[in-house]
């Protein structure tokens, strides 16, 4: 008899044969085009161009996988990691989903409401995307106005700040080395600017866990 | 066939794409809605979840739209468009791009791109990035499993681990609030914007906390997010014109 498979395991069943598909049609994309329009790619343009771009986008991508999939659950990590904007979108959606419906996200109540939260916020993305898309003629002066520009640009303070707040003060005693290490680096360290915060983000992670063991040991949480 | 970076082939090869992915979220919010019954939670409950979830996107969104209308001046509309869907995000399509394109000896942004270039192009911004979409279904479920055999173990810690996760993430986000604040040891007060809007989005999340204990509003607790962000983003134009 076919043995029934639980819940979570058929998301992970389901979620490889999404990724793999999509990414298949994601690497078809260039190779129509190059059909299409009889195209051959440029070997230097591609040697070079990959030599800059992959090895720091591969290296954060491995990390990042390993930091946000038990943040995000299943469900949640395999429609993440296609759609993308994990840690300005999708990371904090989940999080405020899984808060106001008080589950844990280690939980399978957590896995799902992450799940509904990331869908939900996927599908509204790529909505709001394609209306962008099709209005963008009246629409480019709108957004561009300058007037606008400051909001636009402040949004992830705007967006940390909010969900900030709920998460530190509950847990205070663990957040405040953190929150100052990370606080005195970005301040007093040149090299360290808003373009880093993608890499320092998994840095950060590690370490918050890493000293929260310590603290857990120590009697201290 | 001639070739031009807004070619309607793009743009349909393009929403093929992004029609796939749009399917794939459905399917996944459709699965979870159905678990999320059988697991008895409630229906109002998980439609109030869903408006919250899409009312916290609207900002964010429009801000990729704005990315979208940036990028399209140089590669047209229908690949930003892509790859703002899929994966991408602002800096990484502008790095990727300005690689590809300076490898073939030319500058990004000074000329249109022929075929050739434009798929050398596609082909660095798709492979370039392309790490979780694999390694996700590689290691997914071992890296649950973990998580889940970590909780048997011991569950105070398990909780600690993810809000420990959470936590980390967040400060590094302090960072980036933070990151330009030097900048008024000279005399430039602009570094201090957006710890000025982080502050007061926190003091919007604040009061819509106090709202929903003392005056029992408790509809706000669900929708508290959305209206910080757009408040504190709503709060950066004065903020900046007064800073600047």
């Amino acid at each position: 008899m076919k043995k029934q498979l639980s819940y979570i395991d058929s998301v992970h069943r389901d979620g490889r044969i999404w990724s793999l598909s999509i990414m298949g049609l994601m690497l078809l994309y260039p190779l129509a085009v190059a059909l299409i329009f009889g195209a051959v790619p440029d070997g230097k343009g591609l040697l070079v161009g990959l030599g800059a771009t992959a090895p720091m986008y591969w290296a954060v991508g491995i990390v990042e996988t390993f930091t946000f999939v038990p943040m995000l659950g299943a469900g949640g990590s395999y429609i993440s990691f296609i759609t993308g904007n994990i840690s300005n979108l999708k990371l904090p959606c989940a999080l405020s989903a899984m808060d106001q419906m008080g589950v844990k996200a280690n939980s399978e109540e957590g896995e799902v409401i992450s799940t509904i939260a990331i869908a939900v916020s996927s599908i509204v993305t790529t909505l709001i995307i394609v209306l962008g898309v099709i209005l963008i003629v009246p629409l480019t002066p709108v957004l561009n106005a300058p007037v606008l520009a400051p909001a636009f640009a402040n949004l992830l303070p705007a967006l940390f700040g909010g969900l900030g707040v709920v998460f530190i003060s509950r847990n205070w005693k663990l957040a405040l080395v953190p929150l100052l290490l990370m606080t005195v680096l970005f301040i007093f360290v040149p090299a360290l600017g808003s373009g880093e915060v993608g890499i320092m983000a998994p840095v950060c992670v590690v370490l918050t866990v890493a000293l929260a063991r310590f603290m857990y040991k120590k009697n201290m949480l | 066939m001639e070739f031009s970076v807004n070619h309607p082939i793009l743009f349909v090869l393009s929403g093929i794409l992004i029609f796939v992915v749009l399917v794939q979220s459905v399917y996944f919010l459709v699965k979870a809605l159905r678990r999320a019954r059988e697991l008895g939670m409630e229906k109002t409950k998980l439609k109030k979840l869903i408006l919250s979830a899409a009312a916290f996107t609207v900002a964010p969104a429009v801000a990729i739209v704005i990315s979208v209308i940036t990028l399209s001046k140089d590669l047209g509309v229908a690949l930003p468009w892509l790859r703002l869907s899929v994966i991408g995000s602002l800096s990484y399509e502008t790095m990727a791009a300005t690689n590809a394109v300076g490898a073939m000896d030319m500058t990004f942004g000074s000329s249109s791109l022929n075929a050739s270039q434009f798929v050398t192009v596609v082909i660095v911004m798709t492979v370039g990035i392309m790490v979780g979409i694999w390694l996700v279904p590689l290691i997914g479920k071992r890296l649950q499993n973990g998580m889940i055999s970590m909780e048997k173990r011991d569950k105070k810690w398990s909780e600690i681990f993810t809000n420990a996760m959470f936590i980390g993430m967040i400060s590094a986000f302090v960072g980036y609030v933070v990151c330009d604040v030097s900048l008024s040891f000279k005399g430039d007060f602009t570094g201090l914007i957006p710890v000025a809007v982080a502050f007061t989005s926190v003091v919007v999340m604040l009061l819509c906390g106090l709202a929903v204990k003392k005056l029992k509003w408790r509809w706000l607790s669900e929708y508290a997010l959305p209206i910080s962000l757009v408040l504190g983003m709503a709060a950066a134009i004065p903020i900046t014109a007064w800073l600047s």
